[in-house]
């Protein structure tokens, strides 16, 4: 579904991506783990066209989506849950929803809502609190929902464990399973918290400092032993 | 004790320093020619009010927020302000048929509207989109002139060149937007600072098309679907006063042009209003929020933000051939960037966003100062003092709460 070929790309002349390849296939997670600063935000980004690559593509469903604008990549069937959840804080948990369905078909607007409070029964009773006076848990609840509703095939998530709660991060693992297992979408998650990313995945690969330095499925890189002393080992469980 | 003490010594030194030069001399006009006189005792008495004032803030300062005890706010803030809406619609409706309203009142109320209404354009671009816009007077000089010169060399009438001056104004807000794009807060001020000025200095001297500094006189004064409000009709029209059996009288234009500004502000809060639900409008405000999660949601920013730029313009250009219209004479002065800071200054202090809010922060920014001419040289002083204290008792604006444009019951 998304392949990644050679793709470099930075900010200015600093470089944070040196050549990576990637597949992520129809109905998988993919999980990308590493340090802080390994290039993991960036990738996402990159896939997105924002920060442009500088060299290598960018392949989703067959189609070369490299150079385009960020607006109409985010039209092909991508979605984007973006670091720290970027909520717009001041708008309402619906009005939030509705902006995540900016660019779909508004007749599947209701459809769409209900599947997403399904999902979130607790953003259902806040609909009318305002984003900024969710917790942070919630909070994620809503930046996930948000970018469902615009019924994407492949979701890229940004360290949706980001400042919460083991309790909370576990539940929204979760549903990240289940929105991956019942409704058939393809996930590459991004994530610091690399034991419950690789449990999750079906896939994983390690970043550092740009360059993906191991890959295997979820259960071997869970079982190595240098990314359990990296990684694990104390942050686990 | 000794924190406020050293801190209002401060603040009176810097008005110290600055009253010097504009309190402590002045110039005299002797035998010998001009001389120069000094007034210290004006500077020590503006270091002392500073002193005191800033002390007395320091030590009270804790209580200001608390003191004056607000109503709390109902549970549907919402309710109550869509009918304290009708009823201000209500009020104004009838305002110039009230026995107590003179001439000069509902004069008075024209220019409170004018900036009511340039405030609900400038609402959108700052209080919607979040893009703080300080050359805002530009787009209402471009009206303006733009009126002028379509009817004096045109001689197209009042209601053909109100549209046209519109669009001129929106084409102005799309090629001022663009350089804007690219830029963040404080930035896009700075920027718009300079595109404002721009514009008021080819006004200025671009002689053989504006006038430059004597401006454009004799503008024509509108009409009611080509009824005159002049003393006697030109060439195959009739007046206002003939048509309707009345003595002609001078009022009858002035409240005609107060109930057009009304119409034309009226119909800038209501595209407001249903805009916001749209999701241009909704667009707008996530914008304001965070530009980033717009545009990973698909939303393209260029687009967003230059439609916001040229609608707040196009309200203001409607709002500047108003202007044109109403005064019969216009000229670069009438557009300076403290225009654009009164009209910012309404935005803000009317809480960003507020519709109501805005009227009220219009009222107290053009409306007392008008009331007040008796103050002369001591008004402006007034209305800095009253900015100072509103941002001191509630900081994020009259009316900050927004509202939400969608609610439960209306999702399904």
């Amino acid at each position: 579904m998304l392949k990644l070929e050679g793709l470099r790309s930075g900010y200015g002349r600093i470089q944070a991506l040196h050549g990576i390849d990637l597949e992520v296939r129809e109905g998988e997670i993919v999980t990308l783990v590493g340090a802080n600063g390994a290039g993991k935000t960036t990738l996402l980004m990159t896939i997105c066209g924002d920060p442009r690559a500088s060299a290598g593509r960018v392949v989703l469903g067959g189609e070369d989506i490299t150079g385009l604008a960020t607006h109409h990549i985010m039209r092909k069937g991508i979605a984007h849950s973006p670091e720290g959840r970027r909520i717009f804080p001041r708008m309402t948990v619906l009005e939030n929803l509705q902006m995540g369905a900016a660019t779909a078909d508004p007749a599947h607007f209701d459809a769409d809502l209900k599947r997403a409070l399904d999902l979130f029964p607790r953003l259902n009773e806040r609909l009318d609190q305002r984003g900024g006076t969710l917790s942070g848990g919630e909070q994620q609840m809503l930046a996930i929902a948000r970018a469902l509703m615009s019924r994407p095939r492949l979701l890229l998530l940004d360290e949706p464990s980001l400042g919460l709660a083991p309790l909370v991060v576990r539940h929204i693992f979760e549903i990240i399973r289940t929105i991956n297992r019942d409704q058939g979408v393809t996930i590459l998650l991004v994530e610091q918290n690399a034991y419950h990313a690789l449990r999750l995945a079906h896939r994983g690969h390690v970043m550092v400092n740009g360059r993906i330095a191991l890959s295997g499925s979820g259960a071997e890189l869970l079982a190595n032993p240098e990314i359990r002393a990296h990684y694990l080992d104390g942050g686990a469980a | 004790m000794r924190g406020p003490v050293r801190d209002a010594a401060l603040a009176a030194f810097v008005a110290a320093a600055l009253a010097l030069p504009m309190l402590g001399f002045r110039l005299v006009d002797s035998a010998s020619g001009l001389t120069l006189a000094g007034r210290f005792d004006l500077v020590a008495w503006a270091a002392g009010l500073v002193f005191a004032g800033r002390l007395g803030l320091r030590l009270l300062g804790g209580l200001l927020p608390s003191l004056p005890a607000l109503p709390a706010p109902p549970a549907r803030l919402g309710d109550m302000r869509r009918h304290a809406g009708w009823a201000l619609t209500a009020f104004a409706l009838v305002l110039p048929f009230l026995p107590f309203a003179d001439r000069n009142l509902v004069d008075k109320a024209t220019l409170v509207l004018i900036y009511v209404m340039l405030g609900w354009g400038l609402n959108i671009v700052v209080g919607l989109a979040g893009l703080l816009d300080l050359g805002f007077v530009a787009f209402y000089a471009v009206g303006a002139y733009s009126y002028a010169l379509l009817s004096q060399t045109f001689g197209l009438s009042f209601w053909v060149c109100l549209p046209l001056a519109g669009l001129f104004a929106a084409l102005f807000g799309l090629v001022l937007g663009f350089p804007v794009l690219r830029l963040r807060g404080d930035y896009i001020a700075i920027v718009t600072m300079g595109l404002g000025e721009i514009i008021r200095v080819v006004l200025q001297n671009w002689q053989d098309v504006t006038g430059g500094p004597n401006g454009i006189t004799g503008i024509e004064r509108p009409s009611l679907f080509g009824l005159s409000f002049k003393a006697t009709a030109p060439e195959g029209q009739r007046t206002f006063a003939e048509f309707f059996g009345l003595e002609f009288s001078g009022d009858h234009r002035v409240i005609f042009l107060y109930f057009l500004i009304l119409a034309l502000a009226l119909a800038t809060n209501l595209f407001t209003l249903r805009i916001r639900r749209l999701p241009v409008g909704r667009a707008w405000e996530a914008l304001r929020e965070d530009e980033i999660a717009c545009r990973s949601l698909g939303i393209n920013p260029t687009m967003v933000k230059l439609s916001a730029f040229a609608l707040g313009a196009m309200f203001a250009g409607f709002a500047g051939s108003f202007f044109a219209t109403r005064q019969g004479f216009i000229s670069p002065e009438s557009f300076t960037f403290h225009e654009s800071a009164v009209i910012l200054a309404i935005v803000v202090l009317g809480g960003m966003g507020s519709q109501i809010g805005i009227v009220l922060a219009a009222l107290l920014l053009v409306g007392l100062p008008e009331w007040f001419r008796e103050l002369q040289q001591f008004r402006m002083l007034a209305f800095g003092g009253a900015m100072v204290l509103i941002m001191l008792w509630k900081p994020a604006g009259l009316l900050s709460r927004r509202d939400p444009t969608i609610r439960l019951g209306d999702a399904g």
